[in-house]
């Protein structure tokens, strides 16, 4: 079942004729002829769709939570900065087939009644910027932007904005102090952007997969989007794979599926790569708790995990992890955990607004104590030491990337803790070029 | 460096991005017209940034806070080509380290420095939302992907021609 990428392997699927002749822009018209906004945004709702940015947050109940008052300008913003390391469907998607998210911008515009919107893109990704401004001057050509769309009355103006390479402006409230040309710096929550959001205007911010996913609600409805899927998780989720299988990529999958299917699958990432075994995933973004083998495969309680946002979490994060953004990172048995963990932790100090002290201080620390461990210099209290760190950080800042960096540290030391024990207890083997820790009896080192 | 103007068409540009903005909302413009003006003179220096408030109407403190804000914003002069690897989790799977180290020693720098010809200059920078395509570098607006050290010499090759 494919939703998003049914037809990205088009040729010039990117020009708007093309996207028109596989169907595309049917949901403008459908949404602006025959629908009211209240309408659109109901099948969503009744789509069970979950904001795909990382926070699963069910999107048709974002959009109710938008303020209308009277006179005052309403702001539609796509969050398309996506840097969470592990992550890149947005970025494939906006490159492939720019008019799908257009497309969804448009009709979710409209139902939200806002008459200007924007997409922030990571300024990294300027060859994409440059894919989609092209492609919407195409959507005005047709009139399918501008004013009085369609000759629906409803007028649309849709800009692109770059951002400056900061992965905080992921978070929405950094976004639109970003988009307001200032630093990134998150707001304190309330007021929620819905109330006092872009230059202090009612504003919903929306991942790129999310609101793509809106054209095909509008024109097949909320229900049969709702059936597919399992449970809460309904419909499909753009996977980003990476790491050690035999096919990286960006896969659309129907939610539901096991992850066993989605690793060794043909059809997904095709297996480990030859002669391999599968350690450890992280199965949501870098943020996420990695999981060893057993535990991504089935859980605790010895049921197949399933691609959901609910089995993913199954036995919190004890035994659990989560479906985060989709950026599934695997690792054989040659990933030295020390070692990325270490990236994570430098991404993290890197990527701190600096704002809140527990996160500024706090992810310093931890990337200087996991590179003397590292390196051969780590003490034993150490590993004690960065855990104390990780939960003193966690649910002490004003955004959620203190949380997203303190997770994949004590995550790491929960399931791997005898690695780091191992580089602490024998730094002259532990910092020979390419060594790594081999545990006993694991499934991935018989 | 002569006198700091950008050329009649950025001029004309730089307008229709202020005007994607509601009437005195013209600060939002500042990163897309901060990479207008890095195009241009290739790093903001101060005359560059105190040129960029100019055409905004907003004091220069609110250009140099926002440009050391970004990763991407060079505030010190850069060489002809910045080649910015990755240096995240994924790419370094991909056998990220190996590559980027024989990038440096290729062009006898570290990360942060210029070559003496002033034609490269390497960067080290986070996730580029490239992971399944790893290991990855950006020079300005071009991805180069599935990086090898083989790749990286033919690469470097090319640009240096």
């Amino acid at each position: 079942m494919k939703i998003l990428t049914e037809h990205i392997d088009v040729p010039n699927i990117d020009t708007i004729d093309v996207f028109m002749k596989h169907g595309g822009y049917s949901a403008v018209k459908k949404a602006l002829k025959k629908m009211t906004p209240d309408e659109v945004t109901e099948e969503v709702k009744k789509s069970g769709l979950r904001g795909r940015g990382g926070a699963g947050f069910p999107v048709g109940m974002k959009w109710s939570f938008l303020a209308k008052p009277e006179g005052v300008p309403r702001y539609l913003v796509c969050n398309a900065d996506e840097s969470e390391p592990g992550t890149f469907k947005d970025h494939y998607l906006m490159w492939k087939s720019p008019h799908t998210l257009i497309e969804g911008m448009i009709v979710s515009s409209f139902a939200l009644g806002a008459n200007t919107s924007y997409i922030y893109v990571r300024g990294e990704l300027m060859y994409v910027i440059n894919i989609l401004e092209k492609a919407i001057q195409e959507a005005y050509d047709k009139g399918l932007l501008g004013k009085n769309i369609l000759g629906s009355g409803y007028d649309l103006d849709l800009f692109v904005q770059p951002g400056g390479g900061a992965y905080i402006c992921g978070e929405e409230t950094a976004l639109l102090e970003s988009l307001e040309g200032k630093r990134g710096n998150p707001r304190n929550k309330p007021p929620f952007p819905a109330v006092k959001g872009l230059w202090q205007c009612p504003t919903v911010v929306n991942n790129v997969e999310s609101i793509s996913a809106t054209s095909w609600i509008v024109n097949n409805g909320g229900d049969a989007y709702a059936a597919i899927g399992v449970g809460r998780s309904t419909g499909t989720k753009l996977i980003s794979a990476s790491g050690h299988i035999k096919k990286p990529g960006v896969y659309e999958i129907p939610l539901g599926i096991t992850v066993e299917d989605f690793i060794y699958s043909d059809e997904w990432c095709g297996g480990i790569r030859d002669g391999h075994k599968l350690k450890a995933v992280v199965a949501g973004g870098s943020s996420v708790p990695i999981l060893p083998a057993e535990l991504i495969l089935t859980t605790a309680a010895g049921e197949k995990r399933l691609m959901t946002y609910e089995s993913l979490s199954d036995g919190g994060f004890a035994t659990g992890t989560m479906l985060g953004s989709g950026g599934f990172v695997v690792m054989d048995e040659t990933a030295c955990i020390v070692h990325n963990t270490l990236t994570f932790a430098k991404f993290y100090h890197h990527e701190s607004c600096g704002q809140c002290s527990p996160c500024r201080e706090g992810t310093g620390w931890m990337d200087k104590v996991l590179n003397r461990i590292e390196h051969g210099q780590g003490r034993k209290e150490d590993i004690d030491l960065l855990v104390d760190v990780a939960k003193k950080i966690e649910g002490n800042t004003i955004c959620p990337l203190g949380d997203a960096a303190s997770w994949p540290v004590a995550a790491a030391i929960r399931h791997f803790r005898d690695e780091f024990e191992w580089h602490i207890e024998h730094p002259e083997l532990a910092t020979k070029p390419g060594a790594v820790f081999m545990r006993e009896g694991a499934s991935w080192t018989k | 460096m002569s006198k700091i103007v950008f050329p009649a068409e950025t001029l004309e540009l730089v307008k229709k991005i202020i005007a994607r903005y509601p009437e005195g909302k013209q600060k939002s413009a500042l990163l897309p017209i901060l990479h207008l003006a890095q195009a241009e003179w290739k790093w903001c220096s101060p005359e560059v940034m105190d040129y960029v408030a100019s055409l905004l109407s907003i004091a220069p403190i609110e250009v140099y806070e926002v440009a050391s804000f970004y990763t991407m914003f060079h505030l010190e002069p850069v060489g002809e080509h910045v080649i910015e690897y990755c240096r995240t989790g994924p790419c370094c799977l991909m056998g990220g380290v190996e590559v980027y180290d024989h990038l440096k020693k290729r062009l006898k720098i570290n990360t942060g420095e210029t070559t003496k010809d002033g034609k490269f200059t390497i960067k080290e920078v986070e996730c580029l939302a490239a992971c399944g395509w790893g290991p990855v570098f950006q020079i300005r607006e071009k991805y180069y992907m599935h990086l090898t050290k083989e790749k990286v010499d033919e690469i470097i090759d090319e640009l240096s021609k």
